[in-house]
């Protein structure tokens, strides 16, 4: 009796231990959620999304340059990083990968590893450097060197879920390797592929550091993609370290939009998780 | 009546290990041939060399020759993709394409390869879908997923599928062994049938499967070709001692 006692006493501190851990996870969520809400709701307005900054002093504007630009960089930085990333993949699990195969899963992971600020400079030597100009290419090539270890990794495990059987049913029929990987195999694995993507862009979309050398961020529409751009995280980053009250608050409803961008392509991953089997 | 597949001085390595010896079969036209021996001895990697699915394995080296129509197949400039388009494969386990209908999983072979045309499709799949006794079980559900067929009819969708883009040669890896003995019965049906326009090889450990559907047998033990002859010969008076306690149920 006495054991049973001792024992459903063990059981309880064990549940109220394993409670307040999990509550102690989700605090710091909830106060970034909650602090987050409460700055940036107040703030956020119709300008925000479509009017650029004003000079400083003057009252009003929005992020509308940094919210196009952050899409410019991602989509480009997506252009140059996902086929690198899947073919990469293709390459290691569909065609054996040869004696390169190590290596390059070994250069994917140190890539992943590097310190994002350190990425930034690279793009900077190889780019801003030579092209002697701050840009919103070197800003996407930047990104792009995040997302490929990602998109890499991600991506093989999922070609390497799809069960031979369906490889060699295509095959079987006359069906080159090539096409076989596109229709077949890569068909197959489609869902947990987006879900690296949409986690890669996901990352990069609130990288601050990569870009602070490369495509430095600026005040007004870009024209071209060889000149500086705009991009949210260093927005809110300039106006959050500006003396000023109204910039201070662009801030804020930048975190927000930038928070519940995050928050959608959270669900979106849950989503295409889901989906499988 | 020619032969139409040969198998001389074949040997397969995986790495250092040799799982095949040497092997020497002749697959008569419009035949079936089958393969026998107990598990592991070599025979999946037997039927596999002949329609170069060991160029997937990087491990795996096939050595001999392998002749169609006194062609190699293993030449320097033969072209594994249209040779398997001349000599298909059927499975152990039934494979369809899970995200393809039933009609596109019968297509897959033209579909895959980027040329099927509408008019010209629905003529394959019909056929081929008859040819295999299928047609009447689904001509209601074409496009209805091919998950949702049974075991058995899944494997009959995979031999259309193989018929369906013509191919000279068919090869079936065990292709009962996961059906129910109705199922089973139908695909030894639709075998004896095939080989009027098809040179068939069956792999199976089932020795009563290998005396109902072959003409001719070949029986493998530990990678080597211990006897190959007419199958009444090879299950009544064989040469081997060896053969004869297999099929006697003597070991393995
Ligand atoms: N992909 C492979 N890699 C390495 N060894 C293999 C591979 N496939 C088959 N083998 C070897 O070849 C031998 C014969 O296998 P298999 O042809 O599958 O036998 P069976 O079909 O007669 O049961 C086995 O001993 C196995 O270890
Ligand atoms: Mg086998």
């Amino acid at each position: 009796m006495k054991q049973v006692n001792i024992r459903s006493a063990k059981n309880l501190v064990m549940t109220f231990l394993m409670f307040s851990a999990t509550v102690a996870v989700l605090i710091p969520l909830a106060i970034i959620f909650i602090h987050i809400a409460k700055m940036g709701f107040s703030s956020i307005s119709l300008d925000f999304f479509t009017s650029i900054p004003k000079p400083t002093g003057e009252t009003g504007g929005g992020m509308a340059n940094g919210i196009v630009g952050s899409g410019v960089l991602i989509a480009m930085a997506s252009a140059i990083g996902l086929p690198i990333g899947i073919f990469g993949a293709i390459y290691l699990v569909e065609y054996g990968g040869g004696k390169l195969s190590s290596i390059i899963r070994f250069a994917a992971d140190v890539l992943n590893g590097i310190p994002s600020i350190i990425t930034g400079m690279v793009a900077y030597t190889l780019i801003v450097v030579p092209m002697k100009g701050f840009s919103a290419l070197a800003g996407a090539v930047a990104l792009a060197l995040i997302m490929i270890p990602i998109v890499l990794r991600t991506a093989e495990e999922q070609l390497k879920m799809v069960p031979n059987s369906l490889r060699e049913a295509s095959l079987a029929l006359g069906v080159p390797l090539w096409r076989t990987t596109f229709r077949v195999t890569l068909r197959s694995a489609l869902k947990g592929v987006a879900t690296g993507v949409l986690l890669a862009i996901a990352r990069i979309a609130g990288e601050t550091a990569p870009l602070l050398f490369t495509a430095l961020g600026n005040m007004f529409w870009s024209k071209k993609l060889t000149e500086p751009i705009a991009a949210m995280p260093l927005q809110i980053f300039n106006f959050a370290i500006s003396p000023y009250e109204d910039w201070h608050r662009l801030a804020w409803a930048g975190a927000l939009v930038l928070v519940m961008f995050m928050f959608t392509i959270s669900l979106a991953t849950r989503y295409f998780s889901r989906q499988r089997n | 009546m020619g032969i139409k597949l040969k198998l001389e001085g074949v040997n397969v390595f995986f790495g250092n290990n040799r799982a095949v010896k040497d092997v020497n079969i002749d697959f008569h036209a419009n035949m079936v041939t089958a393969i026998i021996g107990p598990s592991g001895c070599g025979k999946s990697t037997v039927l596999r060399s002949i329609n170069r699915m060991h160029d997937m394995v990087p491990s795996a080296r096939v050595t001999g020759k392998i002749l169609l129509d006194q062609t190699d197949i293993y030449e320097k400039n033969a072209d594994p993709v249209s040779i398997r388009r001349r000599i298909g494969m059927v499975f152990q386990k039934p494979n369809p394409f899970p995200a393809m209908s039933i009609y596109d999983n019968v297509i897959a072979g033209y579909k895959l390869n980027g040329r099927a045309n509408r008019q010209e499709s629905d003529e394959i799949v019909e056929g081929s879908l008859k040819r295999v006794a299928l047609w009447d079980e689904v001509k209601d559900r074409l496009k209805k997923s091919a998950m949702e067929l049974s075991g058995g009819q899944q494997q009959r969708l995979c031999i259309a599928r193989t018929i369906a883009v013509r191919p000279e040669v068919i090869l079936m890896d065990e292709p009962c062994s996961a059906l129910d003995p109705i199922a089973t019965a139908k695909i030894e049906e639709l075998i004896n049938e095939l080989k009027e326009q098809y040179t068939v090889a069956i792999v199976t450990h089932n020795m009563q499967q290998a005396a109902r559907v072959s003409d001719y047998t070949a029986f493998l033990y530990l990678g080597e070709l211990i006897e190959f002859d007419r199958t009444g010969k090879i299950f009544t008076n064989p040469e081997k001692k060896h053969t004869e306690d297999y099929i006697t149920g003597r070991f393995g």
